[in-house]
């Protein structure tokens, strides 16, 4: 069996307002509700929406051999609840179909793997309540924020019952090796783990409309040319990208919705690829070793690693007090605090303090509200001042 | 007695404690009838007019017979600032001037067109250019004009002191709030030493606004004693409504540093200095209120010494929010490596909040109830503010005798002194 396994993510997080000094004690509101209404909506409008109804005739043209999964996070259901319920609805057709898969992440796309493994099985907990509430499923495949793995990560994973994990094929780890196999985690080996193709990948994600790049126009013809090209023995090919890629990174304008529509006609014409959700290559396939993962990896940047949310100063100041507070918060077992604690936890806020924004500008310069990593530091700890002062009184 | 004076900024639109001097010395002036024409780069038509006459440079309307004029001073030896002296204009215009036509000074007579020139008013990347056609402007003022003595504030302005020296004659007065030396250390811009230096060699006095300052003058710049007079800055009195103090959100004491975030004014010192004192006492807070190019390098610091929840960056402040932090205040410091005076202590004890300030300011030549430190040593520093917070006997004092000092300090006192000037020079 060969076979293609497409995987988006799906994630906005709840975005900060600008919080003041002045404000610190006195204001206990730190959201920017009219900025988080107005993306939401836009990127409702411009992917969600058509990205999904293209999907959806895909699979009432294909049937059962067209499948797809999703992960959605915590705050972004949250969020289409609140702003958007009609994309809502429409990602519930999608997975009445049956042909959809939701999978399991950590409810505020949190990095809270890293620092406490009693809130992230909490937040895992809350997001498969949440999915269950919402779609009528229960995930058996994991996704941690930002493709994050480790081993140790997947055997927190695997303790919680996962089937499969997936993660970067970064090429740091896989040396020689294909990311187009089935590996098992290197502790627990019940724990399949999938592997993203980035090559195949970011062609789409990244590079569809770019001009200078070689290939360009990428057509399906071409896509599939690339697939018959893969050693013939290798089995998978995780296909895995922000859903926004479609319509918002990629515009309509570019045509990638058009390439989306063809994709599996073409996929079927010229070669004897499938398509596949993760389970099922997790149920149906046997790993073919295990991939050794000692320090953590994500799918971010060239480095592949951690460097886009922790690691400098900044970052980590904020991380550190950040989780200083657990069991203060765990303490007061107070649902204004669970919630707040919760939304601070999202890996973006984080993600706008980096500053090695020279290698990777491009992209971390796109979606960050601030001006600068500083004055997202500043701002954050502004917030995090007042939220411990609120800790500190009740 | 009227006055030319050359500014670079007024109330409320001001970038540091010049435009603020700049205003207390005029209103001060006006007690003793001395009339004003103030010029500005840019005005914004909302400043406080009742003491003076703003004249806003970018509105005086240059024509072409006035570019003769400009060609005629570019003689003068002090013209040649500025290759860059061309002001904006048309590319046509600007081609004719390249073609030599106006230097030629012939066929422009007849001709008229009328251009006005546009500042931005602000320290921008071409501010030689501005410092350069502030002083055409300048010029074309000081031939329009009447009045008796020229006075300038600050290296922005003293070609245009100078310019309007050489075509009205008038006695020049030169009023240095700063030096390069307090704003770069010993990386002095040449450019801008030079301005200065050229500056206080055309003036008829210099004025210095402390000791500190007028012993760089004569040391640093060779001017020659006699001729540079030290006059101490003051404050203007504020009275607070009490709507501003209730705006603390929290029980800790606030220590504040206010200010550019630039190396003049030791912004590192006062980090580290609060981490010494956090470290002791964990219930105070630091605000470090203001910007500038230090303010990325202070925040990265705060976050690697693990004060980030203590050590909070208020971002700059102006009008009632420097008194509304001032009112959260328990403590102000100014660490300042080298501060030629330094208005904002005098600010903060007219708010009723004890002062620490570095011995290496102008103002602690005027303060007695003030502690004074060496800027460089941050124990000291983090002891006189742990003390300040600590031993409310310490606190009370400064507070009280503290604001009977400053509220004696008068700008009136300054502007006397300063019209002493005018009237030697004019006799």
């Amino acid at each position: 069996m060969r076979t293609i396994c497409f995987y988006f993510q799906v994630h906005q997080p709840f975005r900060l307002k600008r919080y003041r000094f002045f404000d610190i004690g006195n204001d206990h509101y730190y959201f920017n509700d009219f900025e988080n209404k107005s993306i939401m909506r836009k990127v409702a409008e411009k992917c969600y929406l058509p990205a999904n109804q293209t999907f959806l005739d895909l699979i009432n043209e294909y049937g059962d051999n067209f499948k797809i999964a999703y992960s959605i996070s915590g705050v972004a259901i949250d969020q289409f609840e609140m702003y958007a319920p009609d994309v809502l609805e429409s990602f519930k057709r999608l997975v009445a179909t049956g042909k959809v898969e939701i999978l399991e992440e950590t409810y505020s796309h949190s990095l809270s793997a890293l620092k406490s493994r009693e809130e992230f099985e909490r937040q895992v907990k809350m997001h498969r309540d949440k999915v269950k509430e919402v779609f009528g499923v229960e995930p058996k495949v994991f996704r941690n924020t930002e493709l994050i793995y480790a081993d140790w990560i997947g055997e927190y994973v695997a303790d919680m019952g996962y089937k499969g994990m997936i993660t970067e094929g970064a090429k740091h780890i896989l040396g020689w090796k294909s990311p187009n196999y089935l590996y098992c985690n290197a502790i627990n080996p019940k724990l399949k783990v999938l592997l993203k193709n980035f090559k195949l990948s970011d062609d789409i994600a990244f590079r569809f409309s770019n001009r200078d790049w070689e290939e360009f126009p990428l057509t399906t013809e071409k896509f599939v040319s690339w697939l018959n090209a893969l050693d013939p023995k290798e089995e998978i090919v995780n296909l895995f990208m922000d859903y926004e890629t479609f319509g918002e990174h990629q515009w309509a304008e570019t045509g990638i919705f058009e390439f989306l529509k063809a994709l599996p006609n073409a996929v079927f014409k010229y070669s004897n690829f499938t398509f596949s959700t993760p389970s099922e290559i997790v149920e149906n396939l046997d790993p073919v070793g295990a991939i050794h993962v000692p320090h953590p990896i994500s799918w971010a940047d060239e480095e592949r690693d951690l460097t886009a949310w922790l690691g400098n100063e900044l970052q980590d100041e904020a991380f550190n007090n950040l989780y200083k507070l657990y069991d203060r918060v765990k303490e007061l077992n107070d649902p204004d605090v669970w919630k707040d604690w919760l939304y601070l936890q999202t890996s973006d806020h984080f993600y706008y303090m980096c500053t090695k924004w020279f290698s990777d500008g491009d992209v971390h310069k796109y979606f960050n509200p601030y001006d600068s990593p500083y004055e997202a530091f500043v701002n954050f700890m502004n917030i995090l001042s007042d939220f411990i002062i609120r800790l500190e009184k009740k | 007695m009227k006055v030319l004076m050359f500014g670079w900024e007024f109330p409320p639109h001001i970038t540091g404690g010049l435009g603020t001097a700049c205003y207390g010395l005029t209103k001060g002036l006006s007690h003793f009838g001395t009339e004003i024409i103030f010029v500005v780069p840019k005005a914004y038509g909302d400043e406080d007019l009742t003491h003076v006459r703003l004249q806003n440079a970018g509105d005086v309307v240059i024509t072409e017979r006035k570019k003769e004029e400009h060609e005629f001073w570019n003689n003068f030896k002090y013209f040649e600032v500025g290759s860059n002296l061309i002001p904006y204009m048309d590319p046509e215009d600007f081609a004719k001037i390249f073609e030599g036509k106006i230097f030629s000074h012939t066929e422009f007579s007849e001709q008229v067109f009328a251009s006005k020139f546009t500042f931005s008013g602000s320290y921008g990347k071409n501010l030689y250019e501005e410092v350069a056609r502030y002083a055409l402007i300048a010029a074309y003022i000081a031939a329009t004009n009447e009045f008796d003595v020229i006075h300038a504030h600050d290296w922005l302005t003293y070609s245009a002191g100078i310019a309007a020296k050489n075509v009205s004659g008038k006695p020049l007065v030169v009023h240095m709030h700063a030096t390069e030396f307090d704003r770069s250390g010993d990386n002095v811009n040449q450019k801008v030493y030079d301005i200065e230096r050229a500056g206080m060699e055309a003036a008829d006095r210099v004025i210095a606004v402390s000791n500190l300052t007028r012993k760089i003058i004569i040391e640093k710049y060779g001017i020659h004693p006699d001729k540079v007079v030290t006059v101490h800055n003051s404050v203007e009195p504020v009275s607070l409504p009490e709507e501003f103090k209730i705006n603390k959100g929290f029980n800790e004491k606030i220590v504040t540093f206010l200010g550019r975030v630039t190396f003049q004014k030791g912004p590192d010192y006062f980090i580290e200095a609060a981490k010494k004192v956090i470290d002791r006492d964990p219930d105070v807070r630091f605000v470090m209120a203001g910007s500038g190019d230090m303010l990325n390098k202070m925040i990265k610091r705060v976050a690697k010494l693990g004060i980030a929840t203590k050590f909070h960056f208020a971002g700059f402040l102006k009008g009632q929010e420097v008194y509304e932090m001032f009112s959260m205040s328990d403590v102000y410091v100014m660490p300042s490596v080298s501060e030629p005076f330094g208005i904002s202590p005098l600010e903060a004890m007219m708010s009723d909040v004890p002062v620490i300030i570095s011995k290496q300011s102008g103002v602690s030549e005027v303060l007695r109830h003030a502690l004074k430190v060496d800027f460089w040593d941050v124990d000291d520093m983090a002891d006189a503010i742990y003390g300040m917070l600590h031993y409310e006997g310490l606190s009370k004092m400064f507070k009280k005798y503290g604001k009977q000092e400053v509220e004696n300090l008068r700008w009136e006192n300054s502007a006397y002194k300063v019209n002493e000037v005018y009237k030697s020079l004019i006799k």
